[in-house]
């Protein structure tokens, strides 16, 4: 793998690949000596454009198991202005010897723009970009509903005939985007639920199913309900009339979880609004897979880098 | 200079002698004229621009009246109208005279100032329109470009205003909130690249209003880069109700669609946005039928560090002089739905029209100032930074080929290119000066 850009142009081998050797580096996890001496030597940037403190500490985790050397590069709040931001900062990365960056940027495409321009050869690694596409945290989740359903069985196999259903704002989601492709190509039957406003227009032609019904999708008994967060800045745009409604409408209540079969996976990529899209019993229950996200993001995390840095020119 | 273009096809197909005498059409050649080889060439009239960004005064960094004339008189173009987004806005009679007379100065086309139609572009209180339409510079097309007349009260009002010194509106049809952020064409692509969409309706929305204001207050209405299958609609039905309505679409919509966007290579990100494959035929076929009626650049040049960055940063817009013919060519005559003949009116007769820009109605007429545009339509070439001739690189054609090149271009009798290369700016400046001087005499 040169980069990792979007879920899109994984093929079935490639996904259930990284996350065979996310299942090698969880192993690393239980040891004693949490590292692994592979990157040695390798330089890994942070570069984030965005605020995240849990994505920018699940990489910084991931390379450092690794033995990488990692820098964080907040351009947030710097002199970083726009037009010439992106450009600047890539060429100095660039000239610092970077082999790997992580780039979290407000505009969608901003890493594949990375990719392709001239301004930097380093491997480019997609960690959410504008509404776009978020990879490695699809990859992740994948991994978290691989692991629930096999267990230390999971090498080698997809996720097929699995039915998940995503609830909230599909719209601005690049969680979402990222998780309909990987799904897909797993082999998942991929439903997804929010009112009509938060859907993205052209969604007809996505491999889903739409509904605005989460009433009708909880009774449907999905193997795997993965509810987004909604951001503050749409409470006040018009995509629906208040929080209030909107949790009664499409929140993961008490009601609603006592209504999803016990081995219903509850997922949710954080952070949560308890209480407006997942109350706090769904978030504690013993269906939630929030923190299990949290450990198997630095697997996949490492995963992802290994393939990126370690095996440069082959196959693992 | 005193010129003989030799056997040049006309627009109609048929063949002749062009002569070119103190500037003007005559009728036989003068003695000592200079001869220019038209043989395998067409003579259009010269290409008129209702839709250019000057950029000058205030953002003399992306393009000067200079600089972006140089570009026009290389795509073939004899007159552009620099729109009003310049800083200051052309929203007195001062900057529009500085414009034209800037223009008249270095001569390598006529530029005729559009006016704001709002202060500041600010869409609240009426600019000088009277000032500015009995200025040096005569405005008579008036325009807020770039942004939406949005306000329908201040719209019907700058309708009829307008109308009282004969001038026309042109709008820039966007409704503003329908297309908050928005980044490119709404529709299945935008959902999946999570780019902001800009809807079709936002821009059909505000035609058709627009086209009914128009109506009830019976004044003349332009509306610029018709991008969209139903806008094609609109003003069709508008025609067809008398309405005095004109429509100009772009040589990009006639050409590219939103796919290019998936590269997220902001050289594509222009305002109306790249819309579908279907929009570009309906544009085409509106084009051929006369419901779209001239063909407008909407060059808009910007600096290199506007485009080198992430979609959402980019500016929006794209150089469109050097490269307009041959997307015509391309798009239109290429694919067998123009003649030469409409390429001359879509480009030159149509456009001078609706800008009140005389010595067009009729091409090559005896007496007119000579304006003509000398292209080889067979030749081919990869278009590459080596065409621009402004000074904006952002140009979404590079590395494709492109039909045709413009040999040679005569500006009031005396050429701004010649041999495919532009004429030396001291030389073109003095030949201006020197038809000015006979023009005032007689």
């Amino acid at each position: 793998m040169r980069h990792l850009l979007s879920t899109r142009d994984l093929d079935l081998e490639a996904a259930v690949g990284i996350l065979d050797v996310a299942e090698d580096m969880a192993d690393v996890a239980t040891r004693e000596v949490k590292k692994l001496p592979t990157l040695r030597g390798k330089t890994v940037i942070n570069l984030f454009f965005e605020d995240s403190t849990r994505t920018r500490t699940s990489f910084e985790l991931a390379a450092k198991r690794l033995s990488a050397d990692l820098i964080n590069f907040s351009a947030k709040g710097s002199s970083v202005s726009k037009g010439e931001g992106l450009k600047d900062t890539a060429q100095t990365l660039a000239a610092m010897g970077a082999d790997a960056v992580v780039i979290r940027h407000s505009a969608s495409g901003a890493a594949q723009v990375l990719a392709e321009s001239d301004w930097i050869d380093a491997s480019i690694l997609n960690a959410g970009d504008g509404t776009h596409e978020h990879p490695t945290q699809a990859l992740l989740d994948a991994f978290t509903m691989r692991k629930r359903l096999h267990g230390n069985a999971s090498r080698g196999r997809d996720l097929d005939g699995l039915r998940v259903t995503i609830v909230g704002d599909i719209l601005h989601s690049r969680v979402a985007r990222s998780n309909v492709w990987l799904l897909r190509t797993l082999g998942a039957i991929v439903t997804v639920v929010a009112p009509a406003t938060l859907l993205p227009s052209g969604i007809d032609n996505w491999p889903v199913t739409i509904g605005y019904d989460l009433d009708a999708a909880v009774d449907d008994g999905p193997d795997v309900v993965m509810m987004l967060r909604i951001q503050a800045e749409r409470m006040h745009a018009a995509y629906f009339p208040n929080t209030r409604e909107y949790s009664r409408e499409w929140g993961l209540d008490d009601d609603r979880l006592r209504r999803l079969r016990p081995d219903t996976m509850v997922m949710h990529p954080g952070p949560m609004v308890r209480g407006l899209e997942i109350s706090a019993a769904a978030a504690d229950s013993s269906r939630s897979t929030v923190l299990e996200q949290v450990a198997n993001g630095v697997s996949i995390r490492m995963a992802v880098l290994y393939l990126l840095l370690a095996s440069e020119g082959g196959a693992l | 200079m005193n010129l003989v273009i030799t056997g040049a096809a006309l627009p109609d197909g048929t063949s002749t002698d062009l002569f070119v005498t103190a500037g003007r059409f005559a009728a036989q050649a003068a003695v000592g004229a200079t001869v220019i080889d038209g043989a395998g060439l067409t003579a259009l009239p010269g290409l008129v621009d209702l839709h250019t960004h000057l950029r000058e005064p205030g953002y003399e960094q992306s393009e000067t009246v200079l600089t972006g004339s140089r570009a026009a008189a290389a795509g073939g173009f004899t007159a552009v109208h620099a729109m009003a987004n310049t800083s200051p806005v052309a929203d007195t009679a001062g900057v529009v005279e500085q414009v034209h007379s800037l223009g008249a100065q270095h001569g390598y086309v006529t530029v005729r100032p559009i006016g704001a139609v709002t202060m500041g572009l600010e869409g609240e209180r009426l600019s000088e329109i009277g000032a500015m339409a009995g200025s040096r510079a005569k405005v008579t097309v008036f325009s807020d470009d770039g942004r939406c007349v949005s306000d329908a009260l201040l719209m019907r009002r700058a309708l009829e205003y307008v109308k009282t010194f004969g001038g026309v509106i042109a709008q820039h049809a966007q409704e503003p909130r329908l297309t908050e952020n928005a980044q490119m064409n709404e529709g299945a692509l935008s959902g999946e690249l999570g780019l902001a969409g800009w809807p079709a309706v936002a821009e059909e929305a505000i035609i058709a209003r627009d086209v009914l204001l128009a109506q009830h207050v019976g004044a003349r209405l332009h509306i610029c880069h018709v991008s969209t299958a139903g806008s094609v609609e609109v003003v069709r039905w508008a025609k067809a109700r008398g309405i005095h309505i004109t429509a100009e679409a772009t040589p990009h919509h006639l050409l590219l669609t939103e796919e290019l966007a998936r590269s997220y290579d902001s050289k594509f990100k222009v305002n109306p946005p790249l819309r579908r494959n279907e929009d570009v035929l309906a544009l085409r076929s509106a084009l051929a039928d006369g419901t779209i009626d001239i063909v407008a650049t909407d060059h808009a040049p910007h600096p290199l560090e506007s485009k080198e960055c992430a979609w959402d940063e980019a500016s929006f817009g794209m150089v469109g002089l050097e490269s307009a013919l041959s997307v015509v060519q391309l798009a239109m005559v290429d694919s067998g739905l123009f003649a030469w003949a409409d390429v001359a009116r879509v480009l030159s007769s149509a456009p001078a029209r609706i800008g009140g820009l005389a010595g067009y109605e009729t091409a090559f007429a005896i007496g007119s100032a000579a304006n003509i545009t000398l292209y080889d339509a067979s030749a081919s070439r990869v278009f590459g930074l080596g065409d621009l001739r402004g000074k904006g690189l952002n140009t979404p054609y590079l590395g494709r080929t492109l039909p045709g090149r413009v040999i040679a271009t005569i500006h009031n009798g005396y050429p701004t290119v010649l041999d495919g290369e532009l004429v030396d700016a001291t030389a073109v400046a003095s030949a201006a000066s020197d038809f000015e001087q006979r023009t005032s005499r007689a």
